[in-house]
């Protein structure tokens, strides 16, 4: 089980060309709670720059962590230091978005697969190579790929030897950030289907970063929805499409196109007025009050804090309740489509 | 119903690769516009639906390219029109987007200096003019404070923002066409929504004929009246948006409705297409998708599948078929 407490990521702002200075920080991900309970997925969506992709990078401690505590299976991988920290890794892999450039091309397939199992030293001798058979019959590769090179495979078959290459070090949580948005629509739910079948045999973990909320809906048991480096949704998967409570869930979940041109004419847009504010300065309060119709002046001076409306579902936004009425008798019952 | 605005009729791209052997990206494409329409082309990578939209405004390279057909605009050929020709055309008549407005702005330049280079070049007015009208423009597309926008270089710009100055341009002297290509795809969802809305609007006060090309099935289903679905260089299925979604008839466009997971949840779990878009054969020994369709067969092989009325069907779809899917069989059985 994953619990990430209270984790802070700020980058500093230097300035000055002899002296540095740090002139102020900008504060990718302020203070975020993560629960992940063995062998289920969590999705953890939000647009780009909201601090998702650092939140699994600081997991791994990828980058440095500013406060906050990382515990994996009681290990606490924000107090491991050098060897330690490296072996902890065996346990955390990561599969990346761009399939194209998380390979090494001048690495043949084999090469790339056998790296995790001898550097963890999980295998020896011939059965590094009947490993190798093992782990491209599990993700749907030919055998005689292991030979090959990056270059002669499609997107879709690189990002399988990328799952296969994070399953190699046979790890018990999985971090992947944006596993098919780089992939063409009818590859994506091979993919897709791939990584739940795999959960489904091995227990894995995941911790899915994305920004697509179709396919996190598809393969996630919790979301975690983060605006501007802070969660302000978290629920079962269910529950948070068909009950969000927090406007921003609101707005992004109205704004996802379905594919049916029926739901199309008939929803309810809420489209949000301008960009997202800058991390280095985010709004006080409410960071979402800026762009929130529903804001009021309370927001702009309260920040509010994760709360709990229903078992496993909590918001952070102070009229959630009231939000809910007036929705609900504006629209009916449908509150997304 | 008025006359079309453009036509394409059997538009063929050929490129010679360097070393011989010759790819047809678009083999024998025909659709048509009209005034405040809005036709999208929708597939996967290496469909040709971008060259598609290079080729109607003469953006090919022209070494190692071989064209053929007709593309009309308004009465005029615009296949095989001179240099000179093709920029009046482009610009005054037809605009486009593109998809990576940080590509497709130049970096060097402020916002309001790629805005007047437009309006001066092809509406003839001066300077001090030009500028007001680039304000203007700045405020249709929804961005604040358009004076001092005008001063910003791209960089200072997010996403959403930029993409709002290449709709800006392609607006810049009131073209009677714009062809989109995926421009949605670099941006956020909440994001895509203000474009997608903002597109929307200019079709229907300016009515312009808007020509959306993207993968992507959400977008197609929200803003476009007809949609064609291109495989391999060629059109496959074509319908009204309404039919389409609810009796798609061709397995290619079956299998891109099955594999994508819906918001709503209504599917369980997803059916992809086997295989990947690089397995093709070429329409001259059959059916470029029957080495990944499901209901495949020996009539598959052989010749090439012909664009026909769609057979059983009371509407004007259009489907290269032999074997196609019933008519009124919805992939997804409703929420």
């Amino acid at each position: 089980m994953l619990e990430v407490r209270n984790l802070q990521v700020h980058f500093p702002i230097k300035k000055g060309l002899v002296f540095d200075r740090t002139v102020g920080a900008v504060r990718a991900v302020d203070g975020v709670d993560l629960t992940i309970p063995r062998s289920t997925t969590l999705g953890l969506v939000g647009e780009s720059g909201c601090g998702k992709s650092t939140v699994g990078k600081a997991i791994l401690r990828l980058v440095p962590l500013t406060a906050g505590t990382v515990t994996f299976d009681n290990l606490e991988l924000s107090a491991l230091q050098n060897e330690e920290l490296r072996k902890a890794r065996r346990h955390v892999q990561m599969i990346f978005q761009d399939p194209y450039a998380s390979l090494n091309p001048r690495q043949n397939v084999e090469s790339i697969i056998t790296e995790p199992i001898r550097t963890h030293q999980l295998r020896t001798g011939a059965a590094v190579h009947q490993r190798v058979n093992e782990l491209l019959d599990s993700v749907g590769l030919p055998r005689g790929a292991a030979s090959r090179y990056p270059h002669e495979f499609s997107g879709g078959q690189r990002q399988r030897i990328g799952i296969a290459r994070a399953l190699a070090a046979e790890p018990d949580l999985i971090i992947a950030d944006e596993p098919v948005s780089a992939l063409d629509v009818s590859i994506q739910a091979q993919v897709i289907n791939l990584l739940a079948d795999l959960q489904e045999q091995l227990g894995l973990t995941y911790l899915l970063i994305s920004h697509d909320l179709a396919v996190v809906r598809h393969i996630s048991d919790t979301v975690a929805v983060m605006y501007l480096g802070a969660i302000v949704e978290t629920a079962p998967a269910e529950a948070l499409y068909t009950n969000p409570r927090h406007p921003y869930t609101l707005a992004l979940l109205s704004a996802v196109p379905v594919p049916d041109p029926v739901v199309e004419d008939s929803r309810h847009r809420m489209v949000l007025q301008g960009d997202l504010p800058s991390p280095s300065n985010p709004p006080s309060g409410c960071r979402f009050h800026t762009r929130c119709v529903y804001a009021q002046s309370r927001c702009e001076q309260d920040r509010p804090v994760l709360r709990e409306l229903a078992p496993g579902h909590q918001v952070a936004c102070h009229f959630a309740e009231e939000i809910a009425v007036s929705i609900s008798a504006t629209r009916g019952g449908d509150v997304v489509l | 119903m008025s006359e079309p605005l453009l036509v394409v009729d059997d538009l063929h791209v050929t490129f010679q690769i360097h070393g011989g052997r010759a790819v047809r990206a678009v083999d024998g494409v025909s659709f048509a516009v009209r005034a405040g329409e809005t036709v999208g082309i929708v597939g996967e990578s290496g469909s040709g639906k971008s060259v598609t939209a290079l080729a109607i405004l003469g953006l090919l390279p022209s070494r190692g390219v071989t064209t053929s057909g007709s593309i009309l605009l308004n009465g005029q050929q615009l296949l095989g029109a001179s240099e000179h020709d093709m920029q009046d055309v482009r610009g005054r008549r037809a605009a486009m987007v593109f998809q990576d407005p940080m590509t497709s702005l130049n970096p060097v330049l402020t916002v309001g200096r790629q805005l007047t280079e437009t309006i001066t070049r092809h509406l003839g007015v001066k300077r001090d003019a030009a500028r007001d009208r680039a304000a203007e423009l700045l405020d249709r597309v929804g961005i604040p404070e358009p004076r001092q926008r005008l001063k910003n270089y791209p960089h200072q710009l997010s996403g959403g923002m930029r993409q709002r100055v290449m709709i800006a341009i392609a607006l810049a002297s009131d073209p009677a066409l714009i062809i989109a290509d995926e421009p949605t795809t670099a941006l956020d969802v909440t994001i895509q929504a203000q474009v997608l809305e903002l597109l929307r609007e200019v079709v229907r006060e300016s009515n312009t004929a808007l020509v959306m090309i993207t993968h992507d099935l959400g977008v197609i289903a929200g803003i476009c009246e007809s949609v064609n679905v291109m495989y391999s260089g060629r059109i496959v299925e074509s319908n009204e948006r309404h039919h389409l979604f609810a009796s798609p008839r061709h397995h290619y466009t079956r299998g891109l409705l099955a594999s994508v997971p819906r918001l709503d949840g209504a599917q369980g779990r997803l059916v992809p297409i086997p295989g990947s878009p690089s397995d093709v054969i070429a329409w001259s020994e059959g059916c470029a998708f029957a080495p990944r369709c499901p209901a495949v067969s020996d009539a598959c092989r052989g010749q090439a599948p012909e664009l026909t009325i769609s057979p059983d069907d009371d509407n004007n779809g259009t489907l290269r078929c032999v074997q196609p899917a019933p008519v009124g069989m919805p992939v997804w059985s409703g929420r």
